[in-house]
Parts: structure tokens; C-alpha cells; sequence
């Protein structure tokens, strides 16, 4: 007992800076500097994207991971901010654009995601399993054809242009270094919420969820509202990253919120690993390289460019027939073996990833 | 019937009038106030058929989608690729041979063998897994967009249909009297889509009869209730799943063929009845035949009368029955719960 009680003064009296672990200080001050070294285009469209899509991509993985449910609608959710920011703020379609201000526009924009995604999470929860993929695939479907086909507030198919973020504090954000700390910043702040909230009461409910739903219910836990509520917060998420991308690329349609980007974002959580909050990130930088340089590649290998898709399509099969848990998976797979003492076949000295 | 009669009398009288009122409709002459207040009868009448026809296809797609998952729970995401697939086939086998009929077969042929693979080579590694068999077959779809994209390029496929079948067919139903002659005025409507609307109630009494009647038919309903116990008893299971979605895939492929026959072929067609075909059998029940019947019944109808009396929101309209069904009754119409 007194073992225990010295092992917890000892985590205790560290302080929280050394608490931390290493490698964390080398990413933080790869990511901080890199304006630094890096270029505008690489600022902007690489890293400023792959934050964009890994905050989008982090709230699947919040569902998928710690509440088990697969939910294809977050990119739905997020191109619904999108479009409420262009609605309410300011855009080049000044007849539905109300240009309000961003203090109005942009807490109205993300109140209405986490509304959405709070409606669609209460709908999804009525089924589990492989059912929530289907009816959130369903939803995010009717929210594509909603959008096309409706003029009077979404502008139909062309959507919305020239949508850009407040000049405040007299900075431009869509400037490359600029945008690109404040999609770190929000990158950052969501991976935060997210371990953190994986470590509170309310994570660690909703993991048990997760585990064994029948169980919880019986301690005296509200199953269907912790599911609720982590549909609530995961489209907070989706909300901030719909709303940066819709800055990024200054505009918002509906093939922003379509098919296929709705499967992309399943796609990214799933090559990054659904196990911890880091692997959309990966998974999003990977996108962003392949979907950046795939065609270039391509073409000077001699295919044909667009074959793209097939590329990403077959890393994709590769990584959820050989590891489920993607690269992250791999990762730990990796570690392990290494460890592996040759002669007990026990592993020996591995730190927990 | 009976017992849902005498479980819920209220309910059964609402069907009722409802059923009742539906008939007039479709048999009486319109009076002229209705005519005012929706249109012509034809416009009403025209806007139904296409509905039970395009249910008849949209069934024929979901039946194979609900009858793997029942059996296996392996949500077929690659459901709408395997549709594609078969009406690109039966495209080229129909003009190569000239004939419309052979494309059936050969539909069906090739991608059961596509689904005997699927089955053999991918799902059977990855058994009870489901979450991760969804996704590999979201992965299997996007590959094959792509590589059908790249055979059969963006164009849009019409197969042609032969000559006894294209045209109009004088039907029975009055759509007005004549205000010269005092005549009825029958409907017209093309011979290609009746003959469709019988051959799918055909496949789909032939499924029915397959699955009551017959001894296969037990060891799949047996398997849907509970197939380790079936394993158990000595059948071999593996041989019925990959038999089950050899035969969900051929029907998608025989649909395919369909699809292309009286609408068109071209990619994107392969998310859209994917799609179809899940609002289907979420609306439906999943695993159950007659709820993927009576599904793409609503689905179909809902569709055609909204694109002909709201058509900017037709597509919404069969989300927003989605998601009533959903609320009130989330196992679906004719799902178990």
C-alpha cells in the first residue's frame, strides 16, 4: 500500500512539462516552425488541408472509436456549417447571404451543426451496428440532393463562392502562414478535446457503451443519450472543420458534402487508425500527398492519370483486409515483433504506445 | 392478416379506406373538381405506373442486397457496383448477339461468378466481422467504379430493346371520357415496362416459393434464424452463403440489365441503386423479402409522384419516408424486432 501511495507521489510532483512525453516537444516545434522552412503552397494546401480533414476525419474516429458507431454523415455535418457560415456571414451571392457578423455568423453556423448532427445521431441510435452506417450513408445522401435541388437557401447547384474568413486583428487569415496556424490551432484544440474527453467520466461511459451496452444500462447509465451526446460533440468537431474548409477553398457546393467525400472521410479515419485520436491526422496527410501528387506520379510512370481513385481505393482494401486498426495498427504490430524477445517469444521492455 | 386485424382494428380501418379510396381512384372517372385540384387522371395514373415499375426494379435490386445480409449480415456495400456490372455485361452481349433475351443469362452468369469470388476470396477471411466487411466493401466499390469507369468510359449505355416490346400497349384503365363522342379513353403505357413490372413479380414469387417451399429454402430461412445452430446440425454453411450471394449478385446483375434496358447505364448508377436499394430495405425490414417488396413498392411510387407533383423535392421525399419509418418503427415495416 505504501508502495502505491509513493509511486502516485512521484507522478504527482512531476510537474505537467515533464509529464509530457518527448517526442510531443519535437512535434510541436516541427509543426510551430514550420512556416520557416516550408513554402506557401505547402503552408496552404498540404498541412492547412490535412488539419482541415483530420478535425472532420477526428470526429468519425471520436464515434468510431470510443462510442463504436460509424457514422458517414460527419462530413454532411460539416458542409452544413459550411454552408450556414456562407449563408449567414458574407459570400459573392449577396441575394441569400444575410452578412452578418462573424461573432453572429460563425457560434449560429456551429449551433446548428452540433443541432443537425444531435438530430441525426438520435435517429441513428434507434439502430446499431453496421444499420447506423447505412441510414447516416442515407442522410448524407439526402442532404446532397437537398442542396442541389433547393435554390432558395442553398443556391442550388452552384452553391455558394467566394466565402472568406473575418479580416480580425487586421490579419488576412486566408493568408498561407496565417491559415495555416489557425487550422493548427484547431487541429491542436480539437485532438485535445478529444483525448481528454476519452479520460473524463463522460469518455470512459461512453467507452463502456461501446464495450457492452446491456451492461452499462444495467449499472444505471443512460445509454441512448450518452450516444446522443457524443453525435453532439462529434459534429462540434465536424462543424469547426466544415467551416475551415469552407475558407480554404473560399466556396461551398453540394459535391463539397457529396458521396464521395463522405466516404473519403471514412476512408482517411480508417488508413489512419481508429484506436487514437493521432491516426485521422495521419490518415488525412496521407490523403492529402496522394490526392496531391497521385496524378503526377501517375503520369510520369506512364498510366493514365485519373486511375486515382483505383489507387486509393486499392490502399485502402489493402489496409482493412491486412490491418484493421490502419497504419497505427501496423505501427504497433511493428513495435511489438521488435521487442519480442527471440528466445521466450514474451515481450520484454515495450512502452505503450 | 387476421391476427394484425384484431390487434390493431383502428389501423386496419384507416388501411382499409386508404386501399379503398386508392381503387376509385385509379378506376373511376375523375370528377371535375379532382381534375382542378390535381390534374388530369393520365398524369396521376402515368406517374403510378412508373412508380410500381420502377419498384419493380428497385425490388429486384434490394431483394439480393436483403437476402446476403440476412443470411450473412454483411451489408453488400458494393451492392450498386455489382448492378453496373451486369448492365454493362448484358449491354455487350446483347449487341454482339442481337439478342435482348441472352443478356439475361449472361448478367446473372457473370456476376454470380463476380459475387461467388467476393464471397470466396474476401468475406469468408473475415467471418463475423462485420464492421470490417462493410468497409472492405466500401473499398471493393470504389475500386470497381473506377475500373468499370476506365473499360466502359463515361458514356451513357441504352440497350436496345427488340421490336415486339418497344411501343405502347392499350391497358384497361380509363384515364377519361371522350367530350366528342362520349367514349372512354383507355391508357396507353409502354409493353417494355409491363413486361418488367410481371417478370420481377415472377422472380419475386419464385424467391418466395424458393424460400417456404423447398428444402433450400429452409436451410437459408434456418440460417437466417441462427446459423451456428444450422452449422451444427452438419450443413455445410459455407456452400450455402457462397450459393446465397452468388445468387444476390446475379440478381443484381439481372437488374442491370433492366436498369439499362428502360433507363440508361452510365457511372454514378451504381451509388444511386445502391442507395435505392438501402432506403429500400431500411424502409422494408432488413432480411426479409416481402419487406424489400412492399419497400420498393413505397420507395418506387414515392419517388415517381413526387418528381411528377413536387419534383423539386422528389428525392427528399423518400428520405423523409426513411426517416418516419425510422422513428416510429426503427426494424422497419415488416422487419422483426
Amino acid at each position: 500500500m505504501a508502495s502505491i501511495d509513493t509511486h502516485a507521489d512521484g507522478l504527482t510532483s512531476q510537474s505537467w512539462v515533464e509529464r509530457i512525453p518527448a517526442h510531443y516537444y519535437f512535434i510541436a516545434i516541427a509543426l510551430i516552425s514550420m512556416p520557416v522552412f516550408a513554402g506557401d503552397f505547402i503552408l496552404f494546401q498540404i498541412f492547412g488541408w490535412t488539419f482541415i480533414l483530420g478535425v472532420i476525419s477526428l470526429s468519425l474516429m471520436f464515434l468510431a472509436g470510443y462510442g463504436g458507431m460509424v457514422s458517414l454523415a460527419q462530413m454532411t455535418i460539416a458542409g452544413l456549417a459550411g454552408y450556414m457560415v456562407a449563408i449567414f456571414g458574407n459570400s459573392a451571392i449577396d441575394t441569400i447571404s444575410q452578412g452578418w457578423p462573424w461573432y453572429v455568423a460563425i457560434p449560429l453556423a456551429l449551433l446548428i451543426a452540433v443541432l443537425f448532427g444531435t438530430i441525426v445521431g438520435w435517429l441513428a441510435v434507434r439502430t446499431d451496428g453496421i444499420y447506423t452506417i447505412m441510414i447516416t450513408l442515407a442522410i448524407a445522401s439526402a442532404f446532397f440532393y437537398f442542396t442541389r435541388q433547393n435554390y432558395v437557401i442553398f443556391n442550388g447547384y452552384s452553391g455558394f463562392n467566394g466565402v472568406l474568413p473575418p479580416q480580425l486583428f487586421g490579419i488576412d487569415w486566408r493568408h498561407p502562414v496565417a491559415f495555416y496556424y489557425l487550422t493548427l490551432f484547431w487541429a491542436v484544440a480539437a485532438y485535445c478535446s478529444v483525448v481528454y474527453i476519452s479520460r473524463a467520466p463522460f469518455g470512459l461511459a461512453l467507452q463502456g457503451v461501446r464495450d457492452n451496452a446491456r451492461r452499462m444500462a444495467a449499472l444505471g447509465y443512460n445509454v441512448t443519450a450518452h450516444r446522443v451526446a457524443a453525435y453532439a460533440f462529434a459534429a462540434l468537431l465536424a462543424g469547426i472543420g466544415g467551416i475551415l474548409l469552407t475558407w480554404q477553398s473560399g466556396q461551398i457546393s453540394p459535391g463539397t458534402a457529396g458521396i464521395g467525400p463522405a466516404i473519403d472521410i471514412l476512408v482517411i479515419a480508417v488508413i489512419g487508425g481508429l484506436r487514437h485520436p493521432v491516426g485521422p491526422f495521419i490518415g488525412a496527410f496521407i490523403y492529402v500527398l496522394l490526392k496531391t501528387f497521385a496524378v503526377d506520379v501517375l503520369l510520369s510512370l506512364g498510366l493514365a492519370g485519373e486511375r486515382f481513385q483505383l489507387l486509393i481505393g486499392l490502399g485502402f482494401l489493402i489496409i482493412v483486409f491486412w490491418s484493421p486498426d490502419g497504419l497505427l495498427g501496423l505501427w504497433e504490430r511493428f513495435r511489438s515483433s521488435r521487442s519480442r524477445d527471440p528466445l521466450t517469444g514474451r515481450n520484454g521492455g515495450g512502452r505503450e504506445l | 392478416m387476421e391476427r394484425f386485424s384484431q390487434r390493431h382494428p383502428v389501423w386496419t380501418a384507416i388501411i382499409a379506406v386508404a386501399a379503398a379510396f386508392a381503387l376509385w381512384l385509379i378506376f373511376a372517372v375523375w370528377p371535375d373538381w379532382l381534375i382542378d385540384l390535381v390534374g388530369r387522371k393520365k398524369i396521376f395514373l402515368n406517374a403510378l405506373f412508373n412508380g410500381v415499375t420502377l419498384g419493380a426494379l428497385y425490388f429486384l435490386v434490394a431483394s439480393g442486397f436483403t437476402l446476403i445480409f440476412g443470411l450473412m449480415r454483411n451489408v453488400n456495400l458494393a451492392h450498386g457496383s455489382l448492378y453496373l456490372f451486369g448492365g454493362y455485361v448484358g449491354y455487350e452481349v446483347a449487341t454482339l448477339t442481337g439478342q435482348w433475351l441472352l443478356a439475361f443469362p449472361a448478367a446473372f452468369f457473370f456476376t454470380a461468378i463476380l459475387g461467388t469470388l467476393m464471397q470466396t476470396l474476401v468475406f469468408q477471411r473475415m467471418e463475423g466481422e462485420e464492421l470490417r466487411q462493410t468497409l472492405v466493401t466500401i473499398g471493393i466499390s470504389i475500386v470497381f467504379a473506377d475500373l468499370l469507369l476506365w473499360i466502359w468510359g463515361g458514356d451513357f449505355y441504352n440497350i436496345g430493346l427488340p421490336g415486339w416490346l418497344s411501343g405502347p400497349m392499350d391497358t384497361f384503365f380509363i384515364t377519361s371520357i371522350s367530350r366528342r363522342t362520349g367514349e372512354f379513353i383507355f391508357l396507353k403505357y409502354p409493353m417494355v415496362r409491363i413486361v418488367i413490372l410481371a417478370a420481377s413479380i415472377v422472380v419475386g414469387v419464385g424467391m418466395w416459393l424458393l424460400l417456404n417451399r423447398t428444402r433450400v429454402g429452409m436451410i437459408i430461412r434456418a440460417g437466417v434464424d441462427d446459423r451456428d445452430m444450422l452449422a451444427s446440425t452438419g450443413v455445410r454453411i459455407q456452400l450455402v452463403f457462397v450459393g446465397v450471394f452468388a445468387f444476390g449478385a446475379g440478381l443484381a446483375g439481372v437488374a442491370g440489365v433492366v436498369g439499362g434496358s428502360f433507363q440508361s447505364l452510365a457511372p454514378g448508377e451504381d451509388i444511386r441503386f445502391l442507395l435505392a436499394s438501402l432506403v429500400v430495405v431500411i424502409v422494408g425490414g432488413m432480411g426479409s423479402i416481402p419487406g424489400a417488396a412492399l419497400g420498393a413498392l413505397i420507395i418506387g411510387t414515392a419517388e415517381q409522384f413526387g418528381s411528377v407533383y413536387f419534383p423539386t423535392y422528389a428525392v427528399v421525399l423518400t428520405f423523409v419516408i426513411m426517416v418516419v419509418v425510422l422513428a416510429f418503427r426503427p426494424q422497419g415495416l415488416m422487419g422483426r424486432a
